[in-house]
């Protein structure tokens, strides 16, 4: 950090921005590989747009930290290590209800949490929150009926996105943590107190599970780390395909 | 010599002929993306700001060099575009009379966001082709970030929704 920037704020937008472009990142490998047409379409359009927030909240953490770092230089140059995302958006895609799971957990918090950044004392993380909140509203609304379709589906579909929703579980625990940068940041005004947006997500999630006739997954035990850069070994994979064009040809452009 | 600045009606005017790539029934004047036009006082520059309709919009970059050309055909080579993100780009900003333009080329405007809040793919959809309210939705992401993808149970065809946003 360069003296007198706001290492906060800072970090605040590398954990707004990394989940989004991971996940994006993530996403992008279906493109081609969908199950249906459709779904191709649908999953890439959501990486698209998770994307074009990772480009609002990056480029502005390098207008914060002020060492002349853009939103490039944050996404292709960075080793695993400093990387902010929460371990569930770096979870494999394997099957569709795996993707549909990470997908829903995190769409039904990313929906709570844009809605209170709208508010934040910094107007411009109040501003790229109304914007994304809107995309994402209609991430959730996808994701939800995807879940219910799937699990008020046949046996088998019913069978493997419980299945998928029990294995991720313990990755929803991060998304609601409260550490001291957190914590200065809500003094501050600049966002919610995570910790208290849990009551709400858990009910949609309860709601949405009854009608998929999906049972709630009831292990209390969460894994932690990825906001403080203590990644799985999946990161590092898609890094290396992420960052290689730019690690091999330093600023190669199109 | 210096000779005149272009009145600030004449550039909408102007940018009212650059067509959004992917949609180019409509301008970018029709959908709200440029949303100010001012002269630089005493500078000869123009400040354009726009908006982006979604965030990963990949014709945003598109847009701003067919503006910029469409200016530069008029002798305005000095220009500077913004982007402001707030207010949030919103399909209630295309005009009636656009909407109009865009169910004679087959896809389904948007509805009021401003009546109806609560659906961002509305129940009902009448085909653009017959006009029939049969209609299903196949996928709710279409061949653009702004549309989804319709059928009419009447006619058949599949149709592009251009979403409420
Ligand atoms: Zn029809």
């Amino acid at each position: 950090m360069s003296a007198g920037s706001d290492n906060i704020l800072f970090e605040y937008l590398l954990r707004l921005g990394d989940n989004c472009l991971i996940l994006s990142q993530r996403l992008s490998e279906w493109c081609g590989h969908g199950p249906v047409l459709e779904e191709d379409i649908a999953l890439t359009n959501v990486a698209l747009d998770l994307l074009g927030q990772a480009r609002l909240w990056l480029s502005y953490a390098g207008e914060v930290e002020g060492r002349g770092r853009g939103e490039d230089d944050l996404a292709f140059l960075r080793d695993a290590r400093e990387f902010r995302n929460v371990l569930l958006v770096e979870q494999s895609n394997a099957d569709y209800a795996f993707t549909t799971a990470r997908q829903f957990y995190f769409d039904a918090w990313h929906s709570l949490a844009l809605s209170e950044l709208m508010r934040s004392a910094d107007v411009r993380v109040a501003e790229i929150a109304e914007k994304a909140a809107k995309e994402v509203t209609y991430h959730l609304q996808r994701s939800s009926e995807w879940v219910i379709r799937l699990g008020d589906g046949t046996e088998e579909s019913r069978h493997r996105m419980q299945t998928a929703v029990d294995a991720l579980w313990s990755y929803t625990g991060e998304l609601f943590e409260m550490d001291e940068m957190d914590r200065s940041a809500r003094e501050r005004g600049l966002g919610p107190d995570w910790s208290a947006l849990r009551e709400r997500w858990m009910q949609y999630v309860a709601r949405t599970f009854a009608e998929a006739t999906l049972e709630i997954p009831q292990g209390t035990w969460m894994q932690r780390g990825g906001r403080h850069g203590v990644h799985s070994e999946r990161l590092g994979y898609i890094l290396a395909e992420m960052q290689f064009l730019q690690r091999a040809y330093p600023g190669a452009k199109w | 010599m210096v000779s005149a600045q272009p009145a600030i009606e004449q550039i909408w005017d102007w940018l009212k002929e650059v067509a959004d790539p992917e949609v180019p029934v409509l301008s970018v004047v029709d959908l709200g993306i440029v949303r100010d036009v001012q002269w630089i006082a005493g500078a000869r520059q123009l400040v354009i700001t726009i908006t982006p309709t979604y965030c990963g919009c990949p014709a945003m970059d598109a847009i701003t060099a067919d503006m910029r050309s469409m200016l530069a055909k008029h002798g305005i080579e000095r220009v500077e575009i913004r982007q402001q993100l707030s207010p949030a780009w919103t399909t209630d900003w295309i005009s009636g009379e656009a909407k109009a333009r865009l169910l004679d080329f087959g896809i389904a405007p948007p509805a009021n966001r401003a009546v109806d809040v609560t659906e961002i793919v509305p129940a009902v959809v009448a085909c653009p082709r017959c006009r029939s309210r049969r209609t299903e939705v196949l996928s709710r992401f279409g061949s653009t970030a702004c549309k989804a993808l319709y059928r009419c149970l009447d006619c058949l065809e599949p149709f592009d929704v251009f979403k409420q946003h």
